[in-house]
């Protein structure tokens, strides 16, 4: 039997440490005051907690094809929307039993995933951008229109609770919703990892680093890039399930244009084409929209002139610009930033 | 003799790679310098590296000025001319438009281009893109010579061309550096012999021989040493 | 047949439109290769600069000619806002494409956040004038004279910038550019300079689109600019990338498409028909999606 280096333990262990930390935070009733709403493990932390987790598993779901494929989607909100809204629909509109409701739910996605990314897939780089943006706006305006009364229009579709098991349901069981939301970033980071690793992985970093070289070594990168769009859209399809389940419904934001752009900037704020990177992304992505709302209503900005602080209340402005910032100063995102730093003293 | 371009140390890195190393050399104030070396040694890119066209670093006067700060359009406003290797003529354009690109004929040479290429004002209104090689080649001379300039940068203007055009090309270059120096990359030999009167050899991006241009030519053992080439009797230029 | 006429100018002037917001996107991205996420932001610039220019206008001028003033005011702001972006955020971002497109991105979301923030998330009615109100009779229908308005100035910036590519210097230099662009700047021509005009051009004209969406709309929202850029998008894509006539004929073909699918199918089937048609068209032809400049 061969000994594990340090460098595994590492690897391995820092995340299972990490998870272990994670999974018994329901357990910690103490308060951080500032940073969480109340005791970590009261309703409303876990409840805060357990979307942010969410958002790390969609960011990670996007960056198998933004930071893996080199795949600039800006339609990748549509398959987050698809897993949540069929998994609603068919609890209540079609009365699903909720296993088969979620196997609907990722089947549909995932068939969504290949005839969208097939389609889109005709034209590359830019153009490939404006397409998927302009499929993920048909599911807006499905969503919106609300078809038969299926999407619940504005209003957004609540989950049916007499179909999902009681354990998830209410105020007391957020603690039940937050290690559901642990366990698919969890298996959500395991899969990306396995997939990167693989020969599929690897084909999709050729296709990333130079398209045109990866085409003459014989990859049929089309096939390459529709397998990363629907390995994507599958992860993202599961964390739409997750997130219905969390939430307690689907909401037409996962269908607008400013979510399908979010995802974009989880993953270039944590650095694109890493792991760990994309869960950071995501997480504070969401920590920082849902805090920052609470900032600006909390008057930490009544000092300023008015037109100031409307303008700072709104945390997509803030957002907005320190993307805009991160992509100039740290283009490998946060969790490059410490390596790059390195280099940089080093280099000069 | 004054030099009106003088190179000292310029290195060129893409990526990885390491093409130029060090590049040292000067080009006279009159006449043709020919720039010579087999296939791939850096002559394309220390042309670009003297336009900006390239990531150099070192030092590039121009006339004792250091242009290797510059911008490309700056440097070729300054005073230089270039005729890239595959011409690059805008193919979309009319062969007025590759013309007026440039800005209005005002160039001590713009007369010459008008006696040497009647055939362009004949074409006038033709897509560049649809002349002969040939043709396109004499739009890529004409559109630089339409300047003043204070030096040239010619790439392998003869590439391709049939027997009577590289003769035609010859003339022209010939007696554009009557009044402007020109630093010529060119792989035919007895073209170099017929126009240029220095050399400067390159190898795997450094300089290997500088020199008089019939001397080099006239000696096969060295032309064989440093091109791989001798001269044989193939087109008579 | 009236009814059918009434669609049809709809269409032509939704159309008109579309235009109006994706000529400045497709002449930016076919001579930069630069996708300006930011376009709807300067059209929202260019609708709320126009706005608060006619409130603040005393009310004793006629609102035509408060509308007029309101146009010049946005096509400034809209310029100042093109030039500005170009040479602060898509300059030191030179030839990395990828980085200018997510620099935009931020853009887009902080432009309408702080527009939310400042005028508040709910559309504000604009004042239109009589003449974009009021309606002409013909062959039998009663149609709306906005919709010639927006026709004509989309065929008079259709012809403006078909002459200046052709007839002028800049033109000249846009088109050589577009070809090959790194040649241009080698003939001793500040390519970055023409960028920037071209920048500034665009913001002028998706300001003027702002203004013109917003009298179609009859009120100014922050969401606007985006809405209509999904449209200006699926345009400039399903035109060839950078073509103005392809962006022209497009254009009108999406608001055709939209308007009948509107009124012969369910309402609402229009907006998706869009989409549709532009999978089509990607099924059908993706192999001319490339670029040319006229
Ligand atoms: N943009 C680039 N990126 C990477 N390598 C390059 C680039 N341009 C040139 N090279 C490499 O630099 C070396 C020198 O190229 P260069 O074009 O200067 O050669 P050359 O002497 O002009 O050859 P030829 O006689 O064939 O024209 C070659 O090995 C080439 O592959
Ligand atoms: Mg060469």
């Amino acid at each position: 039997m061969t000994r594990p280096t340090p460098a595994t333990l590492l690897r391995v262990g820092l995340p299972l440490l990490l998870l272990a930390v994670l999974a018994y935070l329901p357990y910690v009733p103490a308060s951080i005051p500032g940073l969480l709403p109340g005791r970590i493990n009261g309703p409303g932390s876990m409840q805060l907690l357990a979307t942010c987790l969410v958002f790390a598993g969609f960011a990670l779901s996007y960056d198998v094809l933004f930071g893996r494929t080199g795949l600039l989607s800006f339609g990748h909100a549509l398959f987050v929307a698809a897993g949540s809204y069929l998994l609603t629909v068919s609890l209540s509109t079609w009365s699903l039993p909720l296993p088969v409701a979620i196997l609907a739910a990722l089947g549909g996605t995932t068939m969504l995933a290949l005839v969208v990314g097939g389609v889109a897939l005709r034209v590359g780089g830019i153009a490939f951008a404006m397409v998927t943006l302009a499929f993920a706006q048909a599911a807006s305006i499905i969503v919106l229109r609300d078809p038969g009364g299926v999407t619940g229009g504005e209003e957004g579709k609540a989950l049916n609770r007499d179909a999902v098991p009681s354990i998830l349901v209410g105020v007391q069981n957020a603690p039940y919703r937050y290690w559901l939301a642990l366990a698919f970033v969890t298996v959500a980071f395991v899969l990306v990892r396995l997939l990167v690793r693989s020969r599929a992985g690897h084909a999709m970093a050729a296709v990333r680093e130079n398209e045109g070289r990866a085409a003459v070594l014989g990859l049929t990168t089309y096939r390459v890039k529709l397998l990363a769009i629907v390995v994507g859209s599958f992860l993202g399809g599961l964390g739409g399930v997750v997130h219905a389940l969390v939430l307690g419904g689907s909401s037409p934001s996962l269908t607008s244009a400013e979510f399908t752009l979010s995802l974009l900037v989880m993953v270039v704020l944590g650095g694109a084409g890493s792991t760990w990177g994309a869960v950071l992304g995501g997480f504070l992505y969401h920590y920082a929209d849902a805090r920052l709302v609470e900032a600006g209503g909390s008057g930490v900005f009544d000092v300023l002139p008015d037109t100031l602080r409307a303008v700072l209340s709104q945390p997509l402005f803030i957002l907005g610009a320190f993307f805009v910032v991160v992509v100039y100063f740290a283009p490998s995102g946060l969790t490059g930033l410490g390596g790059r730093l390195i280099r940089k003293t080093g280099a000069s | 003799m004054s030099s009106v371009l003088v190179l000292d140390d310029v290195h060129v890195r893409y990526g990885g790679s390491h093409v130029l190393q060090g590049v040292s050399f000067e080009v006279p104030a009159t006449g043709v310098t020919a720039l010579l070396g087999r296939n791939g040694v850096g002559k394309t890119t220390t042309l670009k590296a003297v336009l900006g066209l390239a990531p150099r670093t070192g030092s590039v006067l121009l006339r004792e000025r250091d242009i290797v700060r510059e911008p490309t359009h700056r440097i070729v406003a300054g005073g230089i001319g270039y005729v890239p290797e595959d011409r690059e003529v805008f193919g979309g354009l009319t062969v007025e438009e590759n013309l007026r690109l440039v800005g209005p004929a005002e160039g001590a040479d713009a007369a010459i281009v008008r006696e040497l290429f009647p055939d362009l004002v004949q074409r006038r209104t033709q897509r560049a893109g649809t002349l002969s090689g040939g043709q396109q080649q004499m739009v890529a001379l004409a559109r630089v010579l339409l300047r003043e300039n204070d030096l040239l940068l010619v790439d392998e203007p003869t590439k391709g061309l049939a027997p009577k055009l590289v003769t035609e090309v010859a003339d022209v270059l010939a007696r554009v550096a009557e009044s402007t120096p020109v630093l010529l990359v060119e792989q035919n030999l007895p073209l170099v012999r017929r126009i240029a009167d220095t050399v400067v050899v390159l190898d795997a991006g450094r300089v290997v021989h500088r020199g008089d241009a019939r001397e080099l030519v006239e000696d096969q053992a060295l032309t064989q040493e440093l091109l791989g080439v001798s001269m044989r009797r193939e087109g008579a230029a | 047949m009236s009814t059918f006429l009434l669609i049809v100018v709809t269409g032509l002037g939704l159309g008109a439109l579309y235009f109006l917001a994706a000529s400045g996107l497709s002449l930016i991205y076919g001579l930069m290769g630069v996708l300006n996420f930011a376009h709807g932001a300067f059209m929202t610039a260019g609708a709320y600069a126009a706005w608060v220019t006619m409130t603040r206008l005393p009310s004793s001028m006629g609102v035509g000619l408060r509308l007029l003033v309101a146009v010049v005011v946005a096509l400034l702001v809209g310029a100042i806002v093109g030039v500005v972006v170009e040479v602060v955020l898509i300059r030191p971002l030179y030839r990395h494409h990828i980085q200018q497109v997510l620099v935009t991105v931020g853009l887009s979301l902080a432009a309408v956040a702080a527009v939310q923030g400042i005028w508040g998330a709910d559309p504000r009615a604009v004042a239109r004038p009589e003449v974009m109100t009021g309606t002409v009779g013909l062959l039998g229908a009663r149609i709306p004279v906005d919709r010639f308005v927006y026709l004509a100035v989309a065929l008079a910036l259709f012809g403006g910038l078909l002459a200046l590519l052709r007839y002028t210097r800049l033109g000249l230099v846009i088109r050589a550019g577009v070809e090959n662009r790194t040649m241009v700047e080698a003939l001793g021509i500040d390519v970055q300079r023409t960028f920037t005009i071209v920048f500034g051009l665009g913001g002028a004209v998706a300001a003027l689109a702002g203004v013109l969406f917003s009298q179609y709309a009859g009120s100014v929202s922050p969401g606007q600019g985006g809405s209509l850029l999904i449209y200006a998008f699926i345009v400039v894509v399903i035109g060839g990338m950078g073509s103005l006539t392809g962006t022209a004929v497009a254009a009108f073909a999406v608001g055709l498409v939209q308007q009948l699918a509107n009124y012969y199918a369910v309402s609402g089937v229009g907006d998706l028909s869009v989409v549709l048609l532009l999978a089509l068209v990607l099924l059908a032809r993706p192999s001319s999606l490339k670029g040319a400049t006229a």
